[in-house]
């Protein structure tokens, strides 16, 4: 963009170095987008079963618990808070304050994890997981539910994992002054990506925790 | 070039603005975990998925910057959100009258 070919080229020791960060911002967003469609596919598949399978969706979703599933909400909103206040911190120049919320952000994700973990190892003490005894014996409503319930936040948790991985190679790149307060949309784009993971997450947590 | 002097600024979110919408974002998490519990039958997925749109919104106006971004990227979220509202609607039509 404009701005920061004006700010770069103001200073002398980068004179010739071209950036086009209103492009690499475009590039993110499709990126997302291709993401919502995966996940847009996966939340089609939710309704048409939800709608043919009412009253089994509705007990099946009482296994869950709604205070550890409010709980990840509010982790994740939490962390898409803080990787937000990093990007401030970095444009208004504060590298302290972005190290540190960018340290807050990757202990609520793992957070958030570990949570998950716990959910999903009760469910399998409880026999279930797809493709177990337990689960196959349940009616094919109960099965779709439990099976679109681990595809879909299995999915979320892999993104969230791989979110973590990226927000650290950013958390890197702001101590290395790589990331600065003239040059971050490298850690925009890293904060595009955690959002999306919240985006996807306002949706799981109504659609599989809050069925009554 | 010139035209592109008053965007110049790039615009910086206060911090105060994204705490207040993180507020928000809780309230509207703990008003949808309260109305859940009230027995509404097919409401309450209307209102849980109103409100999963409102807190959606808001993360991405302000967390996402949507809102300070240039047109060119809303133009993106229009096309892309309604090739998917598209997708739904299509596919609700053959599932309710087959």
């Amino acid at each position: 963009m404009t701005q920061n070919e004006h700010t770069v080229s103001s200073e002398h020791s980068h004179a010739h170095v071209h950036r086009d960060d209103i492009g690499a911002k475009m590039g993110m967003w499709l990126f997302l987008f291709t993401e919502l469609l995966l996940f847009g596919g996966m939340f089609l598949m939710y309704a048409v079963y939800r709608f043919q399978y009412q009253m089994d969706f509705k007990i099946a979703a009482m296994e869950l618990s709604v205070s550890m599933g409010t709980l990840n909400t509010i982790i994740l909103l939490t962390s898409s808070l803080t990787v937000a206040l990093a990007i401030t911190a970095i444009q208004k120049g504060n590298k302290f304050l972005a190290v540190l919320n960018l340290n807050i952000t990757i202990i609520f994700a793992l957070m958030f994890m570990v949570n998950k973990y716990y959910e999903w190892s009760a469910k399998f003490e409880h026999g279930l997981y797809p493709g177990s005894d337990e689960m196959l014996s349940l009616p094919n409503g109960q099965i779709m539910f439990y099976g679109l319930y681990y595809i879909m936040t299995g999915l979320h948790g892999l993104h969230v994992i791989i979110g973590v991985i990226i927000l650290a190679i950013m958390l890197v790149l702001v101590i290395k002054d790589k990331i600065t307060s003239d040059n971050y949309v490298k850690l925009e784009n890293g904060g595009l990506y955690w959002h999306l993971v919240d985006l996807i997450w306002i949706f799981l947590f109504p659609l599989f925790y809050l069925i009554h | 070039m010139d035209q592109n002097k008053h965007s110049e600024h790039h615009h910086v979110t206060g911090y105060g603005v994204y705490i207040l919408v993180w507020l928000g974002l809780i309230a509207l998490t703990s008003i949808t975990v309260t109305v859940a519990g009230i027995d509404f039958g097919m409401v309450a997925l209307a209102v849980a998925m109103t409100i999963a749109a409102i807190k959606s919104a808001l993360v991405i106006n302000i967390f996402m910057h949507i809102k300070f971004d240039q047109p060119i990227f809303k133009v993106f979220l229009l096309v892309s959100g309604f090739t998917l509202i598209v997708i739904f609607v299509l596919t609700f039509f053959d599932f309710t009258y087959r």
